[in-house]
């Protein structure tokens, strides 16, 4: 029986591979850019139909949002221009095409010989028995696992993060003198 | 409930907030060219039906016939789809917005509110607007025009930055209520202090409020932080090169955004639909949309009242103040609120 759940998986998993597919077909790199967030978008969705509400706004907010926004932004900046066909770019072609088709047909048989099995039905979430409140992956469930079980790679990443800015920031900042130690950062 | 009746119901509640929403989109125009210009001591708009009230009927037409330019050399896939942007996530974002609580209607329980209650309400809409930045930097970039582009690589930037004190903002709200959810935002602000302080979080977090005040101005880009379209410095900014419906479709979008935020402020920190509630059972069913309706006019009156006093900011006073006092002074009170809900 085909229900509204899997026309509307049908649906984000269209636009997201049409979207993917897009990327890499597009020259210039704007469209490649609004193409990518058409992905995260589609992706969106797609958590969402697998009942994690939280992880579907977060992927729109930080991914579609925040981070593509900074892409279009450097695009922008530099005013980044059509890129061209290269002797390389005809090898990856050749090859590339090829091989991604034999790796998601990999995936796709790995998954389809184990679906059924306890590892995989796991995952699987039944709308009609679950209540909103206990959803797997609403913010009520999320946020202990975060802050309680997985706290310490938690706080590890923010860390990371921490320091890449530390090394955006002082390779930002100009040096006084060529080869010299970085300027201090002014107003 | 059937499938057939939840999507009618769905489509018909759309179709009327779509329309409200448009209507008071054209009229909070009217209001401030109305309010404007008495504070600069004139008359504001009063030559199309009384009081000018049949100005934003008038306006609309004439985007309508107005000559649709396109100048060469634009990027003419995004040049179109700019402003669309802008418009349609302006507008989504009202889907989620509860406007009252809801009422039986042959026992069958109508909320007022286009979904159902999400439990993720609140991100959604930070979400959605997060994306309609997309609008103005494509419609900068798109324009092939100098001023178009600093017009939007500025209201990226700003709105990229101010969206941090906007969500750390936000967070004291949540932690006081413990749910994403708008609904539950709105009941946890019921009640009263000494019996006559109504139990808002206006009350109870007057710090976030001012930083979300100060982060939906700039989101919206409103005076004082309508940098992206300083008409001093870069004509008119994202939307030189656009003209007839395309620029209504920007203008629209940008007072849709602010209806917006101030349904967003009136759910958050002035309590929603709570009020007073008396009389018949039509009435006491109705008052509660009257009292939302009520506290985001007070809200968008303030909006105008601000554009009619400040003077806009440089923008590198934009930006420190949104990096080195917004941000501080929203992360400050998110601790100062957890350790006082953790105590």
């Amino acid at each position: 029986m085909i229900s509204l759940h899997l026309i509307l998986f049908l649906f984000f998993g269209a636009i997201t591979v049409a979207g993917a597919v897009n990327l890499l077909v597009q020259r210039h790199p704007i469209n490649s850019a609004l193409s990518l967030i058409a992905v995260m978008a589609a992706l969106a969705g797609e958590y969402l139909l697998l009942g994690a509400e939280f992880v579907a706004a977060v992927q729109v907010i930080v991914y579609a949002g925040a981070i593509m926004v900074l892409f279009v932004f450097t695009i922008m900046l530099l005013n980044a221009g059509e890129e061209e066909r290269t002797q390389g770019s005809r090898v990856a072609v050749l090859f590339g095409i090829p091989g991604m088709l034999l790796g998601s047909l990999l995936v796709a048989w790995v998954v389809l010989k184990h679906s059924g099995t306890e590892a995989v039905n796991a995952g699987v979430w039944d709308s009609a028995s679950i209540s909103a409140r206990s959803v797997p992956g609403s913010p009520e469930t999320i946020g202990p696992l975060l802050f309680h079980e997985f706290l310490l790679p938690f706080e590890i990443t923010s860390i990371l993060i921490l320091v890449a800015i530390m090394g955006a920031v002082v390779l930002a900042s100009r040096p006084t003198v060529p080869g010299g130690p970085p300027q201090k950062v002014k107003d | 409930m059937p499938i057939w009746i939840y999507i009618l119901a769905s489509v018909i509640k759309s179709a009327i907030v779509l329309l409200v929403l448009l209507t008071a989109v054209a009229y909070t125009v009217w209001l401030e060219r109305k309010v404007v210009g008495r504070m600069q001591n004139r008359w504001g708009p009063t030559r199309v039906g009384p009081f000018g009230l049949l100005q934003p009927a008038a306006d609309g037409i004439k985007f309508l016939f107005k000559e649709d330019l396109t100048p060469p050399h634009v990027y003419k896939p995004l040049f179109l789809a700019a402003p669309l942007i802008a418009v349609v996530f302006a507008l989504t974002s009202i889907a989620v917005i509860p406007f009252g609580n809801g009422i039986y209607i042959k026992g069958q329980w109508i909320p007022f509110q286009i979904t159902t209650d999400v439990n993720t309400g609140l991100l959604l809409i930070l979400g959605v607007t997060s994306i309609g930045v997309y609008g103005v930097a494509l419609a900068g970039w798109s324009s092939n025009n100098k001023y178009s582009l600093l017009g939007g690589l500025r209201a990226s930037a700003q709105m990229v930055s101010y969206e941090i004190s906007l969500g750390l903002s936000l967070v004291g709200v949540l932690i006081l209520a413990g749910s994403f959810s708008l609904t539950d935002i709105v009941h946890a602000q019921q009640g009263h202090f000494a019996g006559f302080i109504p139990h808002w979080n206006i009350f109870v977090q007057p710090v976030a409020f001012f930083c979300y005040l100060m982060a939906a101005y700039a989101e919206t880009n409103r005076i004082p932080f309508d940098l992206p379209e300083a008409e001093t410095e870069l004509v008119a900014g994202y939307h030189t090169e656009y003209s007839a419906m395309k620029f209504a479709m920007f203008f629209m979008a940008e007072y849709a955004n602010m209806i917006t935020v101030g349904c967003l402020a009136t759910l958050l920190f002035l309590g929603g639909w709570n009020g007073p509630i008396f009389g018949p059972p039509i009435v006491q069913a109705l008052l509660p949309v009257f009292w939302f309706c009520a506290k985001v006019f007070v809200f968008l009156f303030i909006y105008i009242w601000v554009r009619g006093t400040l003077p806009r900011f440089r923008y590198d006073q934009l930006m420190a103040f949104g990096w080195k006092f917004l941000l501080p002074l929203a992360i400050v009170n998110l601790v100062a609120t957890a350790i006082a809900v953790a105590w």
